[in-house]
């Protein structure tokens, strides 16, 4: 078996999975957001901040925000060792783009109980 | 494997076939989404932050016609790649798995895209 100590899940079966649960949760939430607001046109901080005050919103939103970590690190780690055939310029990409996710999970997390 | 093989690698000189093209701009859309992801988190933080914060992304999305641009070029990634990911779905199970069916998918994939882009546009203006 061909282990790749950079990818996701170790595991090819595993990474194809996780892409598929998170690419479903991503879907769910996508036509959620986009839904709520095309049938809320007047919308206003009240109401938008009372949505994102509920706990099952931000539970949704926390499960969306992690499946956009995962998802876009096994998208991206595919793009990475698809196209970029050095070594230390393919390493120096995923640890960008593995910062990137974590400064975006941390800002989520801050987002939706920090304020 | 035989290195003395001739290989084709420039990718000008190769008519690309209409899934090979979809297959393309699902891993380019997917890059534009991540990018596009500190726009989305600073919209979404910025209008939870207060009132004023709320007013301000209302106001560009109503106003500055950059914001509106970035809205739909985003909106428009977004429509391609769930699409193009539901065509992986019906993949996975085993729907239109043929050589016809592959063509057939890759043509409705573009068609709903282009519309759901019409629309993305006509709601964002």
């Amino acid at each position: 078996m061909v282990t790749n100590i950079t990818n996701l899940g170790r595991s090819g079966l595993s990474d194809w999975l996780l892409q598929r649960v998170s690419a479903v949760v991503l879907a769910l939430y996508t036509l959620f957001i986009v839904g709520y607001l095309l049938f809320n046109p007047g919308l206003d901080y009240a109401a938008w901040s009372g949505l994102f005050a509920q706990t099952w919103m931000r539970i949704f939103s926390l499960l969306a925000f992690i499946s956009v970590a995962a998802h876009a690190w096994v998208g991206l780690w595919t793009v990475t060792t698809d196209y970029l055939k050095p070594t230390a310029v393919r390493i120096g990409a995923q640890l960008v783009i593995i910062l990137a996710i974590f400064v975006f999970l941390v800002w989520g997390i801050i987002l939706l109980w920090g304020a | 494997m035989n290195s003395k093989r001739p290989v084709n690698l420039d990718l000008s000189t190769i008519q690309f076939p209409l899934p090979a093209l979809t297959s393309i701009a699902h891993r380019i859309t997917g890059v534009i989404l991540f990018i596009g992801l500190v726009f989305a988190f600073w919209a979404l933080d910025t209008s939870l932050s207060s009132p004023v914060g709320f007013a301000a992304v209302s106001d560009a999305l109503a106003h500055n016609f950059l914001a509106k641009l970035i809205a739909w070029g985003l909106l428009s990634a977004l429509a391609f790649h769930l699409v193009a990911g539901v065509k992986h779905l019906l993949m996975d199970m085993d729907i239109g798995v043929t050589l016809e069916g592959g063509v057939k998918k890759a043509q409705i994939t573009v068609v709903v895209s282009v519309v759901l882009i019409i629309l993305a546009g006509v709601w964002v203006w």
